[in-house]
């Protein structure tokens, strides 16, 4: 298989126009003609049917929650980025494309992160005019916060609560088309298999959650915004049912998945008390901003901070970045708490945390601006410690958070399965090795309301299809593919529960997968998985029936995926020598331990095609070229 | 610590329900009211038996999934938080827990603890949202919002739609949600213009769809987990007091559906006398 990412030619701020231009189009009247299915209601996936629906599209859209505003994009909190400039502080289309490039340790592409910023400063105005309450100045004019260490302030933000009104916004307007008859909406209804038909994508098979039916839907094109899967490390601040089952369908089908290895590791999380712990709590980023990251200099200090003198306090951050201090990159940050906890200085119960400390700042600003600035993330704070962070410092740790890797898709958006679109966390498209604060909105949205709609178009006015039927042979293996696994599942009857896997699994990917790894401790992981892998498909206990609601049945078939994904993460991370953005492997550092990126060699997206179960996959490369922004190492120092 | 907890189990919405206590042993404090369940259920999972259904996503009190009654009060005992992040250390050593679902009318049951609670999308369908399609947007800052009025839409959007309101009302009404709807889009300029219809419909969809009336009791808000203030009911009523003081010449139908779910049944209302 030859990889053809379709980037039109010419000068960078040019190529979306001309690719615009050069599309065919489909005649209005022609467009309820066409089908198309649409997996997932976050942000990418609600804006998309929201959009393809207006245009006059017959949309059918999926979710597994009960209702499409329950997406996982609605826990985001910090905020979106464009390039408005409101500030007049200097920010261009190009500023945000060249911080989203360098923010990702070069290796994304460049022609697609162009866009995004191109094309973040229409997501804006689309969403305050369906009514996002976004955050005011008393003028009246929209506000804007820095985030994510940036040096402008181009983020939008509603309180703490961003993603929620981003996502009720395209939910709206999703509702919007419901009404109107273009698009039909299916809860509680969970994508199992994708049917592909003369090697073009057409369709769905899916569980109904409720009456356990599997139905076949048929379409022209099939879209996913899926998501990402972050739980596939179990814990994660993910929601608890985000999962990989559709893209990983998909991609044993064909469709080739891209640096599976890069994931996201957010250095303020609220850290782990017990083995019961379900998931993790992200405390927003802007902690850092104030707070004071540090840990105890000796070795297993078991002391109350308070009474650690100051002289015996290590601010390892300020020590080892005294310019960028406690505000270093989300890697950076990780990695050191990590360094400092594998000494033996971590802090809490469990060792594994470090203070983040705002008694300095309270001192300074007083009581009532930290109030202000943080009041809302510190009652989150007490309300699951019981500790109150005005008088003891909190403890944080980090947590996977995102993940960038994901099916790799054309500047089209679309797979390596004709028909098959992705669109948001799910593909891996703009964030190359690590994703900045505030971006992932941005791309959900620009993908979904303002990219897929027309490169569907295209797809549908170019190609011509055949009409098929339920009957089709492919359409039929497809359903029994899943009934088979279903069956399967409920008939193993062993003694562990589907948790008790989810766990451990998380534990080997997080041990040796996570904020550091080596080629030694991967090809245990691997190992390891495969051991549990068999285990689980001989020893899992999932009670229930297949013919009603059965939450169990649902997290088997997830956690099955999570197996074969994790397998491939351990693959592409140890195939890649080299250290880049969250990807940091021990073996490759630079002299003072930081990332060691490996141009020459790495500067590509890795997509890997499967091949039946237990063969290596085979990896096909997709050169990187930065005409625009040149590759250097970042220095925090 | 340890817990009694007394669950709702029915399997499906045909088959009788009852109370089954279950004792749990290993409560950790600082687990969640959740995490619990997820305790339990390992347990009933590891003895043969079927885990106790509950629905849950996000567990940190914004996706509006999960919700169920504990001794009565709707998201127990604890204000402004849902069952996700109620942790343990609010109950006593050895308390017993009675858990049951939302019941109201509009909201059957599905199995145990999760009910289904689709109306809510209805009432959104009929008219919760401001027509405006993608592409179509002047720039973001064309129209002044004086920061206020942002923050008091800001107030009212916070809504999770977790149908706690509902839950608690004697009278199994829907006001709150749907008045924080209204709320947060009539309060902004962009929302003014379709502010009669929106109302009409939204109301009218809420009727039909079986939930009861306001008499202003004023437990909802008491349980809700934002805080949504009494208040949105008010600009509900007058919006849609004003609204069909408007339109009165039309001779609008209250009661029939404005929407079927998912099968896009088109409004029936004359749509030229809303304008
Ligand atoms: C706690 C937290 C805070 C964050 N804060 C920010 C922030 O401040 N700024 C920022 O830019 N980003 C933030 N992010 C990242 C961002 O929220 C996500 O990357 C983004 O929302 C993903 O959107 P999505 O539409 O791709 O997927 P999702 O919102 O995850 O939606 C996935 C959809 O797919 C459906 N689905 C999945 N699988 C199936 C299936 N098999 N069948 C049917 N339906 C399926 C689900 O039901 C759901 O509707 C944050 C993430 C987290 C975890
Ligand atoms: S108004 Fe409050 S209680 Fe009612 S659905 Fe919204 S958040 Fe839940
Ligand atoms: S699980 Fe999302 S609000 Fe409780």
């Amino acid at each position: 298989m030859e990889l053809n990412a379709r980037i039109p030619s010419g000068p960078i701020q040019d190529k979306w126009d001309k690719a615009r231009f050069e599309m065919k189009l489909v005649n209005p009247a022609n467009k309820r003609k066409h089908s198309i299915i649409v997996v997932g209601s976050g942000l990418a996936g609600g804006s998309a049917a929201a959009s393809l629906g207006e245009l006059g599209y017959n949309v059918k859209c999926f979710c597994f929650q009960d209702s499409p505003r329950r997406a996982h994009s609605i826990a985001a909190q910090g905020g979106i980025n464009a390039a408005k400039n409101y500030q007049n502080d200097g920010d261009s289309v190009y500023r945000l494309f060249y911080d989203t490039v360098k923010g990702g340790d070069f290796r994304a592409r460049e022609a697609n992160v162009y866009r995004l910023a191109q094309v973040s400063v229409n997501i804006i105005d689309q969403c305050v005019a369906q009514g996002v309450p976004f955050a005011r100045e008393y003028g009246g004019a929209l506000a804007n916060r820095s985030f994510g260490g940036a040096q402008v302030s181009r983020t939008f933000y509603a309180r703490g609560q961003t993603g929620q009104q981003l996502l009720l916004g395209a939910y709206q307007a999703l509702e919007r088309q419901v009404q109107a008859g273009t698009v039909q909406m299916f809860p509680r209804t969970e994508m199992l298999d994708l049917i592909v038909i003369d090697g073009h994508a057409r369709g769905i098979v899916t569980r109904n959650l409720v009456t356990g039916d599997i139905d076949t839907h048929l379409a022209d094109a099939v879209i996913l915004g899926s998501g990402g899967y972050g739980n596939v490390f179990y814990l994660s601040t993910n929601a608890k049912g985000s999962n990989a089952t559709a893209v990983w369908r998909a991609h044993k089908r064909g469709a080739l998945f891209a640096n599976p290895c890069f994931t996201q590791i957010h250095p303020t999380c609220i850290p782990v008390s017990g083995d019961y712990q379900s998931k993790l709590t992200l405390m927003s980023e802007s902690l850092r901003n104030d707070g004071r990251i540090w840990v105890p200099k000796k070795k297993g200090d078991k002391r109350p901070p308070d009474q650690i003198p100051e002289d015996e306090r290590d601010y390892y951050l300020e020590r080892k970045y005294p310019s960028f201090g406690n505000l270093v990159p989300r890697d950076v940050a990780s990695r050191n708490a990590k360094h400092v906890c594998d000494e033996g200085r971590g802090v809490g119960q469990t060792g594994l945390g470090v203070y983040l400390d705002f008694s300095d700042a309270i001192r300074r600003l007083g009581r009532k601006t930290i109030e202000d600035r943080y009041g809302n993330l510190f009652e989150m704070y007490e309300r699951i410690t019981d500790e109150d962070p005005y008088k003891v410092p909190m403890r944080i740790y980090p947590a996977i958070h995102y993940t960038m890797g994901g099916l790799w898709v054309d500047y089209y958006l679309m797979s390596t399965i004709p028909g098959l679109f992705v669109i948001g966390e799910a593909n891996f498209s703009d964030h190359g090795a690590n994703r900045l604060g505030a971006s992932a909105l941005m791309q959900g949205l620009s993908d979904g309301y303002f990219i897929v709609p027309y490169t569907v178009g295209d797809y549908l006015a170019t190609n011509k299809l055949e009409k098929v039927n339920e009957s089709h042979p492919e359409a039929r293996n497809a359903v029994a593919c899943v009934q088979q696994t279903v069956q399967k599942l409920l008939s193993i009857k062993g003694k562990r529960t589907v948790d008790s896997f989810h766990r451990q699994l998380g534990k080997i990917v997080w041990d040796y997968c996570g904020m550091s790894r080596t080629a030694e401790g991967l090809e245990t992981a691997i190992a390891q998985i495969r051991e549990l892998r068999d285990e689980f498909w001989e020893n899992v206990n999932v009670p229930g029936s297949a013919d009603d609601l059965n939450q169990s049945l649902e997290k088997a078939a997830r956690v099955a995926d999570f197996f074969e994904l994790a397998e491939l993460m351990c693959i592409d991370a140890r195939e890649r020598n080299e250290s880049a953005g969250g990807h940091f492997r021990e073996e490759y550092q630079t002299p003072d331990g930081e990332a060691q990126r490996d141009d020459e060699n790495y500067a590509y997206v890795a997509a890997w095609e499967y091949r039946g179960y237990g063969n290596y996959p085979t990896l096909q490369k997709e050169p990187l070229e930065f005409e625009y922004v040149h590759p250097s190492q970042r220095s925090y120092k | 610590m340890r817990v009694r907890l007394k669950i709702w189990r029915q399997k499906s919405p045909n088959t009788r329900g009852q109370f089954v206590s279950y004792p749990v042993d290993n409560v950790n404090p600082d687990m969640s009211m959740l995490e619990c369940l997820d305790v339990l259920n390992e347990q009933l999972t590891e003895n043969g038996e079927e885990p106790v259904a509950f629905e849950h996503d996000c567990r940190e009190g914004i996706c509006g999934s999960c919700g169920f009654m504990i001794n009565g009060i709707a998201h127990g005992p604890l204000p402004a938080t849902t069952v996700c992040q109620l942790t343990m250390r609010h109950f006593k050593d050895g308390e017993e827990l009675l858990l049951e679902p939302w019941r109201a009318r509009a909201f059957p049951l599905i199995k145990d603890l999760i009910v289904d609670r689709r109306a809510f999308d209805r009432i959104i369908a009929s008219g919760g949202y401001i027509s405006v399609s993608t592409g179509s947007a002047p720039d973001g800052n064309t129209l002044p919002v004086p920061k206020e009025a942002a923050d008091r839409a800001m107030d009212a959007a916070a809504c999770i739609g977790c149908g706690a309101c509902v839950a608690a009302c004697p009278n199994a009404s829907s006001s709150l949600f749907t008045g924080a709807k209204i709320a947060h889009l009539g309060t902004l300029p962009q929302g003014k213009p379709e502010k009669d219809r929106r109302a009409i419909r939204m109301v009218t969809q809420m009727n039909l769809e079986g939930f009861g009336g306001c008499t202003n009791i004023g437990e909802c808000t008491g349980v809700c987990p934002k805080e949504i203030p009494l208040e949105v009911i008010a600009a509900m009523n007058r919006d849609y007091l004003r609204g069909n003081w408007h339109a009165r010449d039309n001779v609008v139908t209250t009661i029939r559906p404005f929407t079927e779910w998912s099968y896009g049944s088109k409004l029936q209302i004359d749509e030229q006398s809303q304008s």
